[in-house]
């Protein structure tokens, strides 16, 4: 079995993000590092390849992401993946969730895998969906915000938090899932496994190597366009209560919840 | 066309409000856009006509019924794909909540579509429709609009109010769907379990959250029965949960949860933003802390500087008094 | 000791840490032999001092095949505690420019991460929180031909060319144990991760791996952990003990570029000798729309209530400032300590095996607020010393001590060696002295003015906390809110990393509450007016200062990538 770890190098949630006011995009300058749901994917696939209950051939990161993207595959290749597949391509520039995820598709295809694991969101944007377009193209069942997965019978039991509580839903194989980082602890990579990543396969891949149809990927090929920033509303300053008299205090917070409707 | 076509999750005959409260935007959105707002449901027997017609209260001319597996994402997916097909809709809309994340974004791949998530607001603008989404801890705004023939559009929870804006009942039509290999790949084992033990404040109303103020963990007696006179659960800071006197479960801030409740009620908080950022988002504030310089209080909407212990048991009577309960 | 005496008034240094960092990180390697990682030479430390010895080191390699081969396949290894290099670099800070162009003769300097070169300078005496005066510029102060530059940017920059020549640059990593065998250094260990709160090991737990080395280099900045222990071990100190200053610093986007650099002196330090206040200011361009402003003051203070960050708040309501500031927006914070002891206290910088670089060393020059140009000259010595000597297949690195001591790094800290410790005498009379030092080249008074350790003064409430402004959040801040801009995300069930005595004296604990920038320290609700205090170490904001490592308890370093993430400083 073939296990595929989607894995995405973000802006570091500690730094402080702003919009580079010349270009109005998000300064994506600075502290870049494997988006931490990811690492919890990552996780996932080790487990279930050191788990037993399947024999699990090979464990392949792959991204999409500038050069320097390499890092986020070292990064997964530290913590087990046997190697990786780096799709980079200017062409890609400015793609959005559904034209990142078509491409991501189509890097995952000729890798033909049995299940494709991915963080169920990134620190810099897309939240719950580059892992339901995967699947569309791919074909595959899919589940986000899973947080338990257990392979059975060479289908996996998932389970993971809906509208209305704990769902336990049964998939079949091939299939997409995406991870919640309540999934488990990753582990820490050994200094070892750090210093050798560069020894472990890294293959570069282009749009024109996947035939990636060059309409649907890109800023021309985004259907949805993001600008015009500007700050929210002001927030009206709060009215404060000296409690002196408590009786009074209590009438005068319960007035305000009433008006407010939250009694 | 500008019609709108939105997802009404349901279960056991009764339909999210996340859900109602899309469809009620959507009906005022396509309203402004000269259209009609559509409602998908999937499901079995208990999606009566009766019932799916009510649908018609929050604004939706039409519900599209299709049979299938309920809580799944991709034969909605199937189902919304053939309703559009059908009816040519310009945008579809979902309420906040994990579904409509997984199937708003199957079907923006499905028709190759635009798709914007964790919306906050959306308006009408020269015959389109433009979605604000926060972005950087919510402090900045983005805006975006939409290319091609179908614009998808995620809420984020709780962006959308439910109003009653519909003139009686929807016309309700079935929808006969061919539904796609993988969607039937995945089956629902169990649905909806409850779970006790996890503390779960991310979904709740009204949160009664505590800090160091409280004194000890005794003093959590005092949210928790305040919580119970609103409904709602009870949360923790950092500070309290290292110190013992809360589970990690229910702890908000920079490395516990983040929750936007209705009323987020904080009692003995200091405010300090590493707990602020878990809890900003929240609609209404009020806070309740001795000390009058708490820089909690600076963005609270509403401040009571005074005796937690004893303002909390009052409050938590007056409270159930008004409540009837 | 100049230190007055009030009864009753207890120091510090009579409350040592929990602590013997010989016996505790110093040892032999403990994995079995196939399960160590060998690598030629192994810095600990990605800062200026340590990524220039390894640009120097794998540059002058590039003519050494059968060096090279010795070395194996990991030449040159770095190793570095925060998430990056630079993520816990903080300074000023205008750099002389002598050091990069040693390191790199063919990058032009257009090319180099600085903000630009000094074109007009200013000092300032404040007077007090309304007016200042302009002094002619002393010549310590005079900064032509120099950049500034921010010290976090520019680590990243050499940590990126040091990777590009083939180093491996390991971030994330902690050296906690110097190896030792055979009265050699042998390299360092790797700290443990995945320890929780009370060190037991958590589902996830990682050892730490030993990593042997033929070389192995000590750059870890102020006061190292290493460092301190190998000096001990060694026998390296001077006669006279290291002393430190604080440094707070915020990085602000401003509306009107800042034209000039600026130092001042003054308010909103005290003037007495009692105190032992001396520092002050800096406030330096970064390009058009940023500036660097810190504040600094020296860690042998005597008032309790003393706080670097709460005097920088207070600092920026004075209107000169305020006419930089105004209508910005606070973009960094950090803190730092500095080593001013200069020449006095540089311990020796070699052990067989083993060399220091940069501020471990002691390589700072107070009198001119320079540093990072040494830490980079005496990176390159180090990798050229280094170089010479394994190919001799030797591991004494002695000729690198004197080499130091031959170089500039030498000569500005003799010529500046007593120009600090006049001003224990208070700011007037240690101004006059310290102008007559220079004048004479330090010739005048002579004679060897002792340092004194900074947690021997006795300490007491001194009421400077009245002066401290409210924070409003957007002008003048918290401390906690500082540190949330660092960027520190240490897990809440960290280990706790900072030796301390719990239970001391309350002046001691209030003091190490004010002292701290990070807001560490705390004197519980409860506790006793006075005496004896549990004190409270809320050790995961710590940004690693290294203050409290100066007065009365010791700092080691955290998990690897606990801490800030400075990037801007």
């Amino acid at each position: 079995m073939k296990i595929c770890v989607l894995v995405k190098e973000v802006p570091d949630a500690a730094v402080q993000k702003r919009i580079d006011q010349a270009t109005g995009r998000m300064d994506r300058s600075g502290e870049r590092n494997l988006n931490p749901f990811d690492t919890h994917a990552i996780e996932a696939a080790m487990q279930i390849k050191e788990g037993g209950a399947v024999q699990v051939d090979e464990v392949v990161a792959v991204t999409m992401g500038p050069e320097s993207a390499v890092r986020a595959l070292h990064k997964a290749v530290s913590l087990g993946a046997d190697r990786s597949v780096h799709l980079c391509d200017e062409a890609l520039a400015g793609s959005d969730v559904a034209a990142t995820g078509y491409a991501l598709a189509k890097a995952l295809e000729p890798e033909q895998p049995d299940i494709v694991l991915l963080g169920q969101q990134s620190d810099d944007g897309a939240c719950y969906t580059i892992g339901a377009v995967v699947a569309e193209h791919l074909a595959m069942p899919s589940l986000t915000q899973v947080i338990q997965i257990d392979v059975q019978d060479g289908k996996l039991r998932c389970e993971r938090q809906a509208e209305y509580g704990y769902d336990t839903v049964e998939v079949e194989l091939p299939a997409v899932i995406s991870v919640g980082d309540a999934i488990n602890e990753p582990r820490y990579p050994s200094l070892k496994a750090i210093m050798g990543v560069k020894k472990k396969q890294l293959d570069a891949v282009t749009v024109q190597g996947l035939e990636i149809d060059a309409g649907l990927i890109g800023a021309d090929g985004s259907r949805v366009q993001c600008g015009s920033f500007h700050a929210p509303p002001a927030k009206e300053s709060g009215q404060i209560i000296e409690d002196e008299d408590t009786d009074e205090t209590v009438q005068k917070i319960v007035a305000w919840l009433d008006e407010r409707k939250l009694v | 066309m500008s019609d709108i076509l939105v997802y009404v999750l349901h279960k056991d005959g009764k339909f999210n409000e996340n859900s109602l409260g899309a469809v009620s935007e959507a009906a005022r959105l396509s309203g402004e856009l000269g259209g009609e707002c559509h409602a998908v449901v999937v499901g079995g027997d208990d999606l009566t006509d009766d019932l799916c017609a009510s649908v018609g209260r929050w604004g939706a001319r039409k519900v599209l019924r299709a049979e299938g597996p309920e809580g799944l994402s991709q034969p909605v997916v199937d189902a919304m794909d053939r309703a559009i097909d059908d009816g040519g809709h310009a945008y579809a809309l979902f309420g906040g909540g994990l579904l409509g994340f997984e199937i708003g974004a199957g079907l923006a791949a499905r028709r190759h579509a635009g798709v914007t998530m964790e919306v906050t607001a959306v308006r009408a603008e020269d015959g389109e429709l433009v979605a604000e989404r926060p972005i950087l801890q919510d402090t900045l705004i983005s805006e975006s609009r939409y290319k091609g023939d179908l614009g998808v559009i995620i809420g984020r929870l709780n962006a959308f109010e439910m109003t009653e804006n519909g003139d009686g009942d929807a016309a309700v039509e079935n929808l006969a769907v061919e539904y796609s290999p993988w969607s039937e790949r995945a089956k629902m084992v169990q649905r909806g379990e409850q779970r006790g033990a996890d503390v779960n404040i991310e979904d709740a109303d009204f949160l009664v959250a505590g800090g160091r103020g409280l004194g000890n963990a005794d003093g959590f007696k005092l949210c928790d029965e305040l919580a119970d006179a609103f409904g709602g659960t009870v949360a923790a800071t950092r500070a309290v949960v290292d110190a013992g006197w809360y589970p990690y479960a229910g702890q908000i801030g920079q490395t516990g949860k983040t929750v936007a409740p209705k009323l987020y009620l904080a009692a003995g908080i200091s405010g300090a933003i590493q707990h602020k950022v878990g809890m900003q988002g929240s609609e209404n504030i009020v806070a309740i802390n001795k000390d009058a310089n708490a820089p909690i209080f600076e963005f609270s909407d509403l401040g009571v500087v005074g005796d937690l212990n004893k303002i909390l048991p009052k409050l938590t009577e007056a409270v159930k008094a008004r409540r009837g309960g | 000791m100049a230190a007055p005496s009030r009864k009753g008034a207890v120091a510090p240094i009579q409350f040592p840490p929990p602590v013997d960092s010989a016996a505790e990180f110093v040892g032999p390697p403990t994995d079995s032999e196939d399960e160590r990682i060998e690598v030629g030479v192994a810095i600990v430390g990605g800062g200026p001092a340590g990524l220039a010895c390894a640009n120097r080191l794998l540059a002058l390699l590039e003519g050494e095949p059968e060096l090279t081969e010795r070395l194996g396949e990991v030449p040159v290894a770095v190793i570095e505690k925060g998430k990056s290099c630079g993520a816990h670099n903080l300074s000023g800070a205008v750099m002389r420019p002598s050091g990069m162009r040693e390191l790199f003769p063919d990058v032009p300097e257009s090319e180099w991460p600085v903000y630009g070169e000094v074109e007009d300078e200013a000092v300032y005496l404040m007077l007090n929180d309304r007016r200042s005066v302009r002094i002619p510029t002393p010549p310590n102060f005079r900064n032509h031909g120099n950049y500034v530059v921010s010290v976090a940017e520019l680590s990243r920059w050499l940590a990126e060319r040091a990777e590009e020549a083939g180093a491996y640059v390991l971030t994330e990593t902690s050296a906690t144990k110097l190896l030792v065998q055979d009265g050699i250094v042998r390299g360092i260990r790797s700290g443990d991760k995945g320890r929780g709160r009370e060190g037991e090991e958590l589902p996830n737990f990682e050892p730490g791996s030993d990593v042997t080395a033929k070389a192995t280099v000590l750059a870890e900045g102020t006061w190292g952990h290493l460092t301190g222990a190998a000096i001990r071990k060694f026998d390296l100190a001077s006669e006279d003990p290291q002393v430190w200053a604080l440094g707070v610093k915020e990085v602000w986007e401003v509306p009107t570029p800042l034209t000039k650099v600026i130092h001042t002196m003054g308010w909103p330090l005290r003037t007495g000798a009692k105190w032992h206040e001396f520092g002050g200011s800096w406030i330096y361009p970064m390009g058009e729309d940023k500036v660097s402003i810190g504040f600094v003051s020296r860690l042998d203070h005597t008032d309790v209530t003393l706080s670097v960050h709460d005097v920088l708040q207070q600092f920026k309501l004075h209107p000169r400032v305020r006419g930089i500031l105004e209508g910005g927006r606070r973009i960094g914070w950090g803190a730092k300590a500095i080593p001013e002891g200069g020449y006095w206290a540089m311990p020796k910088l070699t052990a067989p095996g083993m060399v220091i670089c940069g501020d471990a060393g002691g390589m700072v020059n107070v009198p001119e607020l320079k540093g990072i140009h040494y830490a980079i000259h005496a990176g390159i010595m180090a990798a050229e010393r280094i170089v010479r000597a394994l190919k001799a297949h030797s591991t004494d690195f002695s000729q690198y001590d004197s080499a130091v001591h031959d170089s500039v790094i030498g000569e500005d800290l003799y010529r500046s060696r007593n120009m600090a410790q006049p001003f224990e005498k208070g700011f007037f009379v240690g101004g006059a002295i310290a102008n007559a030092m220079l004048a004479t080249g330090g010739r005048f008074p002579g004679r060897h003015w002792k340092l004194h350790p900074d947690a021997g003064n006795p300490v007491f409430r001194g009421g400077r906390d009245k002066g401290y402004p409210k924070p409003d959040g957007k002008y003048t801040f918290d401390k906690l809110s500082s540190v949330f801009v660092t960027g520190n995300e240490t897990r809440d069930d960290a280990p706790n990393h900072i030796r301390v005595q719990k239970r001391v004296p309350r002046e001691i604990a209030e003091m190490w509450q004010w002292m701290c920038p990070a807001g560490v320290y705390e004197v519980p609700e409860d506790a006793p007016e006075e005496g004896r205090v549990d004190v409270i170490v809320n050790y995961t904001n710590c940004v690693q200062c290294g203050a409290i490592t100066a007065k009365g308890g010791r700092l080691t370093p955290p998990e690897g990538g606990d801490g800030p993430l400075y990037t801007n400083t």
